[in-house]
């Protein structure tokens, strides 16, 4: 990406900075939103806070009567004081996650039209009115000229013109848009550089495409996912479990003789539900978002981000994403009698006037094996033609030719039985693996044959790798024969690949492997890939793609990037590992809080439960201070935990779950038991309790 | 403690899993409507009954209709068990003449055997006629025990299916497992046990002139006959008052073994079943190891706290190197902690032995064991049905540590699942600790209790709990047969039953719906060592979590008042 500073840039510059960590300005607003959110009217979405809140109430109000009343209430006080702690902690988790999505709106925000767009109301005239651009209608046509903004979402139906796209995409080098084909969509928000066109509107005034994209990145229309529903449930169950367990201690305990203090025990309520995961719940969707946002992808939905970790099949363009969608020279394979060295040099010779892709690889091979010629002086270059299907060079009385295999041994009236054994088997083998072979002739003698070849990208073999452990199966989609498919299919080490593949087919196969139970997530960018995009689980639109494509599609790659899908994959995954991380550690947590609080609570009237103080606690009090203050802090703790996502490695689910497993569940179940004990020294320490 | 005792606990907890094997295949025949090897004697009688029902068994039902049809069996069921004991002293089969049951009495033993608990509030030498025992209460051994087995079928099918509908049909499930697999059962074990010496009469029984020169009289029964449905349904409820610890039920070290193993064995084979027919062997036999070793843990636990002698009674100069109260001397202390970690591990709750003179920690890992939610193997049906229900939960709590939203046996869980889960969990805690809340400092329910304190206190958990458990043992000392302790043991049996079948079959009705996923590399494996250890820790976890401290007060305190208690103190 070039580093030109345009007013584009700055959107990127802010997209970026969005990528980097917490600015001093975002805390300090989340800080302010957290005590905003006490309102708990705010909380009544979050089941296992609100009770925190209830309780931190009713707890404040307990101490206050205790100091109205004279009675001591210095530990009713710090308890409350902690308690709504835990409040606060829980709402700064979630403002910090959803501060640097706000940042990002602002910037977007920026870039929205204000001035007039160009209405056309007279298409024979050419008649002009300004109109704003909120009151453009959809299938109202505009007329967009250099140095304008384009005010809102449409499709050239006339004309062609450069684009900066940059406020939306952040890649600040102009893109080509014309009318016809999957090019001709424009974006609202994005500058006509030089040219004019004529834009159908597409969208509805407040729906644009940027529009869309300040709701979702600010989390304005945030739903909850249906994992994230289902774990809200499994909080509040766990909730209400805890509540029968504390409520009835009342009559338990009251049957064995034990006087209960109503604060101590809304802090045992309150240690044991779980808070952790109830307070960074929210927090880890947002941030989950916010990782593809810094990826440059844009969700529609939260569902999409879920659905992206559940992905069984991956369906990946060949041309662009597994190879680097031209073909290029590998080697030479030299005539009998000639050396090797003279077959490259012929073939060099043959491509210094090549221009395409294939010839420039030729040159590419020679300059690798150290052979680097320049065009001789007076020169003619023999330009490729259908007919003739071979180009070359003639200089100095010397020719050099390079084309399809038959041509060149036509032209150079060859038998193709007398050609050498060795030639005809190299180019047998060459097609047999999927390649093209091209004869080279020099001075009219065949000198030998030029490997070109679909060169697979470096490292996507390991990437595919990486994704048979994660357990995607990856199937390559070609338009390519199945012969050469099948050879860079088991090149690039991709489980299947479809060939000679239409829309259709594509469409049929993913309908196929959902069928059989599978999630399928595919790319696409032009009109005839939305079809197939709407019925994928996930579907990664390409932002320079067709209207119809990103419409279709769930998520829209801002980069354009087909390789994308992967680490939208690793997104999803991480997502639902900070979460299930979470939900582990704060459950294994309750354990070490009972040995604090229970022998604490009964220990005065049974002296027998002081053996279950495994930790050695100071005192009643102070063991019930620790696991209330280790409980608000751990909130704390976490939150970077919770931001960043636990990290994801492509291990195998059986061996990510062991390694999860040790580090959040015993993890989780060792922690608060060295956590409380060091709280404790600390509150005795200063005498708190 | 010695090894011959632990073995035999072991013995005796693998004969009931080796022999659950083979009969949960059948099992899994019976309730997928394959042929079996019984065919040609009962198909004629199964398809009477179809016909004389009007039902249509290939007719598969959605899971409202499947749960209504169950809601409305077990009512009818309920009414008819009332109408007799009531109305006891004036129908026919009376040759003791016992009067009709008293309001609450009847209410309470109605509904504690159609929720196949068994708890018994009433000595039954003294109390029921003949026809109440073999025609009423016999009945309901085994309806009671096949309407368990009917939801752990249709939650099979719900696994299995790929976007399907119903979830078969109650009528079939509820007759072919009562004709094919209980009755079959039951008749074998009466014989074995008729031909080890328990008595198998119609007559009122007999007067024995005893050494201080007084008459006894002695009821006996068609005991072999009841006793080996009372095993083998998990019912628990027996013919006398002692239950297995009486030596017409339980003579020999062999019948208590032989009993033993059948308190477990059906309930294993619901698991295999289970397995068969979902084509999870590998899953499943997951459950069943993570249930085994539970099991065979609290064994241990119990003959480990049994022969661990107490300071005072050392001190005091006593042999306590076992602690044979409450213990029968031909059983002794392995026989008896093995029955008592498969009485509460199964919902059976019949007993060699009296669990109130267990040593505290032995009691507490009785009512552990019920607190858990009766999975170890838990009834017919209802314990692999739970058992699932677990195995949803560990999946949903840490299988989003492997990257994906959660799924078991290739159904995705989501919402409603967990919630469903979450119901059928609840019903325990609600009722053992709302209602031993409350009893616990209610006068009218405390004048049951023999014992203050801790004990005391163990005696209302422990009756709470066997009745929402649906495992009806006792913790003898409570008098319950009071309209407070009826009444109130007979809703938490009623919630305790009926509150997880629905979630279940819900939860059934929810998933058949669903799409079957195929597994890859990246799903979490639900049949490894790995899977076993989480599904351990997240049972223990969830049952400790939730009972901790009300078993502080109880079982816990009183351990460490024991291990502090020396002797003249």
């Amino acid at each position: 990406m070039t580093t030109i500073e345009t007013h584009a840039g700055e959107g990127r510059r802010k997209a970026s900075a969005l990528a980097g960590g917490l600015s001093s300005a975002v805390l300090a607003r989340a800080a302010k939103d957290s005590f905003v959110k006490l309102d708990p009217r705010k909380l009544t979405g979050n089941p296992v806070i609100f009770a925190t809140w209830l309780v931190a109430l009713l707890s404040t109000v307990s101490a206050v009567a205790a100091l109205a009343a004279h009675q001591p209430a210095s530990f009713a006080i710090q308890v409350s004081a902690w308690l709504w702690a835990t409040v606060l902690f829980a709402n700064l988790a979630e403002s910090v996650a959803e501060g640097r999505g706000k940042a990002a709106a602002d910037s977007l925000r920026a870039t929205r039209v204000t001035t007039n767009a160009k209405l056309i109301v007279d298409e024979k005239t050419g008649t002009i009115i300004p109109t704003p651009a909120h009151k453009l209608a959809p299938g109202e046509v505009i007329l967009v000229e250099a140095g304008d903004v384009i005010p809102t979402d449409g499709e050239i139906i006339e004309g062609m013109a450069s684009v900066n796209e940059a406020a939306i995409t952040g890649e600040s080098a102009p893109v080509i848009r014309e009318s016809g084909g999957d090019r001709s969509a424009v974006t609202g928000g994005t500058t006509v550089v030089s040219d004019w066109i004529k834009v159908r509107v597409t969208a509805q005034p407040g729906s644009t495409f940027l529009d869309r994209m300040i709701a979702m990145v600010e989390g304005a229309d945030r739903r909850k996912t249906p994992n994230e529903i289902a774990l809200a449930v499994l909080l509040a169950g766990l909730t209400l479990i805890f509540l029968i367990a504390v409520v009835t201690l009342l009559g338990l305990g009251k049957f064995s003789g034990v006087t209960l203090d109503p604060i101590v025990l809304g802090a045992l309520f309150i240690t044991l539900i779980p808070t952790t995961i109830g307070g960074l719940l929210s927090a880890v969707g947002i941030a989950g978002m916010d990782r593809l946002l810094k990826v440059n992808v844009l969700a529609t939905s939260g569902r999409a981000v879920e659905a992206a970790g559940d992905v069984d099949t991956l369906l990946l363009d060949k041309t662009g994403t597994i190879t680097f969608g031209n073909r290029m020279a590998t080697e030479v394979i030299p005539a009998p009698g000639v050396r090797p060295e003279a077959a490259l040099r012929a073939a060099i010779s043959a491509s210094l006037a090549d221009e395409t892709p294939e010839g420039r690889s030729i040159i590419e091979l020679g300059r690798n094996q150290g052979i680097v010629l320049d065009i001789p002086a007076g020169a003619t270059a023999i330009a490729f033609s259908a007919s003739t299907r071979q180009s070359g060079l003639d200089a100095d009385g010397q020719s050099w030719r390079k084309g399809a295999v038959d041509a060149v041994y036509r032209s150079l009236a060859l038998d193709p039985k007398q050609v050498p054994a060795e030639v005809s088997g190299a180019v047998d083998r060459i097609a047999r693996s999927g390649g093209t072979p091209l004869a080279v002739s020099e001075n009219g003698v065949l000198v030998g044959v030029i490997h070109l070849k679909d060169v697979v990208k470096p490292g996507v073999k390991e990437r595919f790798a990486d994704l048979r452990r994660m357990g995607l199966r990856t199937v390559m989609i070609t338009g390519d024969n199945p012969v050469t498919a099948a050879a860079i299919a088991s090149e690039a080490g991709v489980d299947d690949f479809l060939a000679e593949a239409t829309p259709e087919d594509k469409l049929r196969l993913i309908r196929e492997e959902q069928g059989k139970g599978r999630l399928v997530a595919m790319c696409g960018d032009g009109a005839n890939d939305a079809p197939a995009l709407a019925q994928a689980d996930v579907g990664v639109a390409m932002q320079t793609g067709a209207q119809a494509a990103r419409e279709a599609g769930n998520m829209v790659d801002l980069d354009s990037d087909p390789t994308k899908v992967i680490e939208i994959v690793a997104v999803g995954k991480q997502m639902l590992i900070t979460r299930g991380a979470l939900t582990t550690f704060s459950i294994a947590n309750d354990v070490a809080k009972y040995f604090a609080i229970i022998p604490a609570m009964f220990v005065a009237s049974l002296p027998a439960l002081g053996a279950l103080n495994i930790m050695r606690l100071h005192s009643p009090q102070s063991a019930i201070l620790s696991a209330v203050i280790f409980n608000a802090l751990v909130i704390v703790a976490l939150i970077p935990l919770a931001l960043k996502g636990v990290k994801y490695r492509a291990i195998g689910a059986g061996k990510l779950l062991s390694r999860n497993l040790l580090v959040y569940g015993v993890g989780g179940l060792v922690a608060p038991f060295i956590g409380i004990k060091l709280i404790d020294l600390v509150v005795a320490g200063l005498g708190l309790a | 403690m010695n090894w011959q005792g632990w073995a035999e606990i072991a013995l005796t907890l693998g004969l009931a899993v080796a022999i659950g094997w083979p009969l949960g295949v059948f099992m899994s025949r019976v309730w997928n409507g394959e042929r079996t090897w019984l065919d040609p004697v009962l198909r004629p009688f199964e398809a009477f009954f179809y016909t004389a029902c009007g039902v249509d068994p290939k007719k598969s039902q959605s899971w409202h209709s499947y749960a209504g049809a169950l809601l409305a069996f077990n009512l009818v069921g309920f009414l008819v068990v009332y109408g007799v004991l009531r109305l006891q002293g004036v129908l026919p089969m009376n040759p003791q003449g016992f009067p009709g049951l008293s309001g609450h009495l009847a209410f309470n033993t109605a509904i504690s055997f159609v929720t196949n608990t068994n708890w018994q509030s009433y000595a039954g030498e003294s109390t029921m006629s003949t026809l109440s025992q073999m025609l009423v209460l016999t009945t309901q051994n085994f309806v009671s025990a096949a309407t368990g087995a009917t939801i752990a079928a249709a939650l099979a099918r719900a696994f299995v299916a790929n976007r399907g509908e119903g979830v078969g049909n109650f009528w079939a499930d509820l007759i072919r497992t009562t004709l094919y697999v209980l009755l079959p059962a039951a008749f074998v074990l009466a014989i074995v046990l008729v031909a080890l010496g328990l008595p198998q009469t119609l007559s009122a029984g007999v007067t024995a002139h005893t050494l201080e020169g007084a008459d006894q009289k002695i009821s006996l029964y068609a005991v072999a006959s009841q006793e080996a449905i009372k095993q083998l349904g998990i019912n628990g409820g027996g013919i006398f008052n002692a239950n297995s610890a009486h030596p017409f039920e339980n003579p020999t070290p062999l019948t208590n073994l032989i009993t033993a193993v059948s308190i477990n064995v059906l309930g294993w084979a619901a698991f295999f079943a289970f397995g068969r027919s979902v084509l999870a062997k590998k899953d499943v036999r997951a459950l069943v190891i993570a249930a085994s070793i539970l099991l065979f843990a609290a064994g241990a636990g119990i003959y480990a706290t049994e022969t661990q002698p107490a300071p005072a009674q050392v001190a005091a100069g006593v042999d306590a190197s076992v602690n044979m109260e409450g213990k029968e001397t031909r059983f002794g202390a392995p026989a008896t902690a093995a029955w008592a970690a498969m009485t509460t591990g199964a919902s059976n709750g019949s007993v060699n032995g009296m669990h109130s003179s267990l040593m505290p920690l032995g009691g507490g890992i009785a009512m552990f064991l019920m607190h858990l939610g009766e999975i170890l193997p838990g009834g017919i049906g209802s314990g692999i049905a739970i058992m699932v229900v677990m195995a949803v939960l560990a999946v949903f709590v840490a299988g989003l540590m492997v990257g994906r939203t959660p799924e078991y046996l290739g159904k995705k869980i989501e919402a409603r699942e967990v919630q469903l889960s979450i119901l059928a969990v609840l019903a325990i805690p609600v009722c053992v600790l709302g209602f031993s809340g409350v009893a616990a400092v209610l006068p009218e329910a405390l004048k049951g209790l023999m014992h203050n304190g801790p004990h005391g206190l163990s005696e209302i958990l422990y009756a709470y709990t066997s009745g929402t458990a649906n495992n009806g043992s006792a913790f003898a000392g409570l008098t319950a047969n009071a309209p407070w302790w009826d009444v109130t043991l007979a809703i938490a049996m009623a919630v305790g039953r009926f509150a997880p079948i629905v979630a279940v079959l819900a939860i059934a009705g929810s998933l058949v719906a669903k799409p079957k996923l195929a597994p890859s590399a990246g799903t979490l494996p639900t049949h490894g060592g790995l899977f076993v250890g989480l599904l351990i820790g997240v049972i223990l976890i969830l049952g400790g979590l939730q009972f901790f401290p009300a078993l502080a007060l109880g079982p816990i305190v009183e351990h460490f008042q024991v291990l502090a208690a020396v002797a003249g103190h």
